[in-house]
């Protein structure tokens, strides 16, 4: 009895659960093709794909994705040329002032983010970044440092060091050992620092706003604009384009690090 | 895999200081072609240190290494003719068997078929073909070694080199993979190094001993002579028991003076009757070892332990215990060995 009694607790708690995290998305997946939805009904009273047209067919709109899917990889691309030889360095050399960037790497997150860019803005204006690609990327990069130092720097540093000797004493020279050895078993780190700095990317609005707008618009970016000027559901349809990114790239990292043999180099002995 | 051709290995004059404190201190050492020789020493003593500086992972403060009569101290581990198993085995845990111990000979830039076929012959020596597409994650501690032990044997190095290699594995299982190591070391006639604190391992494998304390070599010798002649007194209580009395011995008994006699507890015989060499003893305590028992006597010169087999006598049986054969020390070298006359 009380084992029946725990399973249900257990079931209820799930259910809950998914009702909290599934409701909302439920919630704007219906929204997305209401015709028209009056209160207190459970569902729309009709049914329409005119807001999906509204979108694609939004000039707008349209440019708004494609800066998302520009700005994005190129970001995790140059935070990861920037950020991985750092977090090698952190993990793998003393040197003086290790901790203090170490810890410095925070800093970027650790004030209000408006201020941050508020001052930065004042830079941008003195260096001639406002409204440009530079100046945006800049902003993005500046989100992903703390994934893309700290997660990969305890990735590099859970590989035992004996692994890489044992590279070393087979024949392989230091960069041989380093993309042999160190780089693969890192990975799944890295994979994940990727995600991450991919979809702070992607989301990041506040920044992008100020440096970019009104030339460059992400789509976070327009969402502000589409809540002012359009019908709340073209809103649900664009918010719903915003999250398959995040979808897809949970579903890979899920099948690629959790299920395949790269979660295995994190048990190594 | 055919017997390779191995040279010896020459050191002389290695010093090693770490951390402002010198722990290796002018070591010498020549290990002869084909020759398996075992650095053995208590916990700190430097025998890691001195293995990798062997290896390359380390750069002597002097000294000098030769493999082969080649000169190697200022070489890469990548460019020296040695390999290592390391004592966790190092095992990439991103590769198969087959690729771990594949991966010397594809940095070597061999040919495919030359590679498949190489690491099949070792991975049969050391008996592992079922395993050949496993992880390491996925096989046993004695199997990771063995993998560790095939990717070391596919370099045909003229040097191997093996820290604790067996430390990380059961009783049976340790006294079993030695026995293997030893048989296909003899096989392939390659020259071998293996670390160990176990007096017993390296006794058992070994065609020599260096047995090392505070970094330097006290004695390099045969399992046999080490046993039997210790030249300090450091390896006559490290190697083996040994009773250790202070004073000397005469006409069969311990007597106070200036130097330190060791005797081996099997040169200690007790029997229920009286004998001309022998004073009267009773037992006090009797530890069962397997095919034999130890004996703790209580002599009135003193408490030695002995060794007996077959039954042993009760705890507070009298009788008569003499001594054989004894170790004289001074200062801590040995300066004699006696009989009875
Ligand atoms: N990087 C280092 N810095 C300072 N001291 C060190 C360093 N590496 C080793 N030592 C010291 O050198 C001494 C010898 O170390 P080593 O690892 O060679 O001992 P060992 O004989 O292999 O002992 P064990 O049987 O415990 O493995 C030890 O006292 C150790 O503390
Ligand atoms: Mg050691």
């Amino acid at each position: 009895m009380p084992r029946v009694l725990s399973r249900g607790v257990v079931v209820l708690l799930a259910a809950v659960l998914a009702l909290f995290i599934i409701g909302p998305l439920a919630w704007l997946a219906v929204r997305a093709f209401a015709a028209s939805w009056t209160y207190p009904d459970l569902l729309p009273d009709a049914w329409t794909l005119r807001w999906w047209s509204v979108v694609f067919s939004d000039r707008a709109l349209g440019v708004a994705v494609q800066n998302s899917l520009f700005f994005a990889p190129i970001t995790v691309l140059v935070s990861a040329a920037i950020c991985l030889p750092a977090a090698y360095a952190f993990a793998r050399f003393e040197f003086p002032g290790r901790r203090f960037f170490l810890i410095g790497v925070f800093a970027a997150n650790s004030f209000p983010k408006m201020g941050l860019f508020v001052s930065l803005a004042a830079l941008f204006y003195a260096l001639n970044l406002m409204n440009t690609i530079l100046g945006i990327l800049v902003v993005h990069v500046l989100g992903t440092v703390v994934f893309m130092t700290w997660i990969p720097a305890a990735a590099f540093a859970a590989v035992p060091r004996s692994l890489e000797e044992a590279a070393r004493d087979a024949g392989a020279s230091k960069l041989r050992t380093f993309f042999s050895v160190t780089l693969p078993i890192a990975l799944p780190g890295i994979l994940v620092a990727a995600i991450m700095s991919f979809l702070s990317s992607f989301d990041e609005a506040q920044g992008t706003y100020l440096v970019g707008a009104p030339d460059y618009m992400t789509m976070p970016t327009q969402m502000y604009s589409l809540v002012l000027n359009y019908p709340t559901q073209v809103a649900a349809v664009f918010s719903i384009l915003l999250a398959i990114p995040s979808v897809a790239l949970l579903l890979a990292a899920h099948k690629h690090i959790v299920g395949g043999h790269l979660a295995e180099g994190f048990q190594i002995k | 895999m055919t017997t390779s051709v191995s040279g010896g290995l020459a050191i002389e004059g290695l010093h090693k200081v770490l951390g402002g404190r010198s722990i290796i201190h002018s070591l010498d050492m020549a290990v002869r072609p084909g020759e398996l020789v075992s650095l053995l020493g208590p916990s700190g003593c430097g025998k890691t240190t001195t293995l990798r500086m062997i290896a390359g992972f380390l750069t002597p403060d002097a000294g000098s290494i030769k493999v082969g009569g080649r000169e190697v101290v200022n070489l890469g581990p990548e460019h020296r003719p040695s390999a290592m198993v390391f004592q966790n085995y190092a095992l990439w845990p991103h590769m198969t068997v087959a690729k771990n111990v594949g991966f010397p000979l594809k940095l070597r830039k061999r040919p495919k078929a030359e590679i498949a076929e190489r690491v099949d012959a070792a991975l049969t020596l050391v008996n592992l073909m079922h395993h050949k597409d496993s992880r390491p994650a996925r096989i046993s501690g004695g199997e990771q070694q063995r993998t560790a032990l095939a990717r070391a044997l596919v370099q045909e190095p003229e040097l191997l080199l093996l820290d604790e290699p067996l430390s990380n594995l059961d009783a049976k299982l340790r006294v079993k993979v030695r026995e293997d190591i030893r048989e296909i070391q003899q096989r392939l006639g390659i020259t071998t190094v293996i670390v160990t604190h176990d007096q017993e391992e390296a006794m058992s494998v070994s065609d020599r001993i260096a047995v090392m304390n505070n970094g330097r070599i006290e004695q390099f010798s045969t399992p046999a002579d080490l046993y039997s002649t210790p030249a300090t007194e450091f390896v006559a209580t490290f190697i083996g028991s040994l009773n250790r009395l202070e004073g000397r011995i005469e006409d069969g008994r311990v007597v106070p003076g200036a130097g330190v006699v060791g005797i081996r507890p099997e040169d200690v015989v007790f029997g229920p009757e009286a004998h001309p060499r022998g004073l009267a003893a009773t037992v006090e305590r009797v530890v069962p070892r397997g095919h034999f028992a130890e004996l703790h006597l209580r002599r009135e010169d003193a408490e030695l332990r002995s060794y007996v087999t077959g039954v042993p006598p009760a705890v507070g049986t009298s009788g008569c215990a003499r001594i054989e054969k004894w170790l004289e020390f001074e200062d801590g070298q040995l300066v004699g060995q006696g009989t009875p006359a």
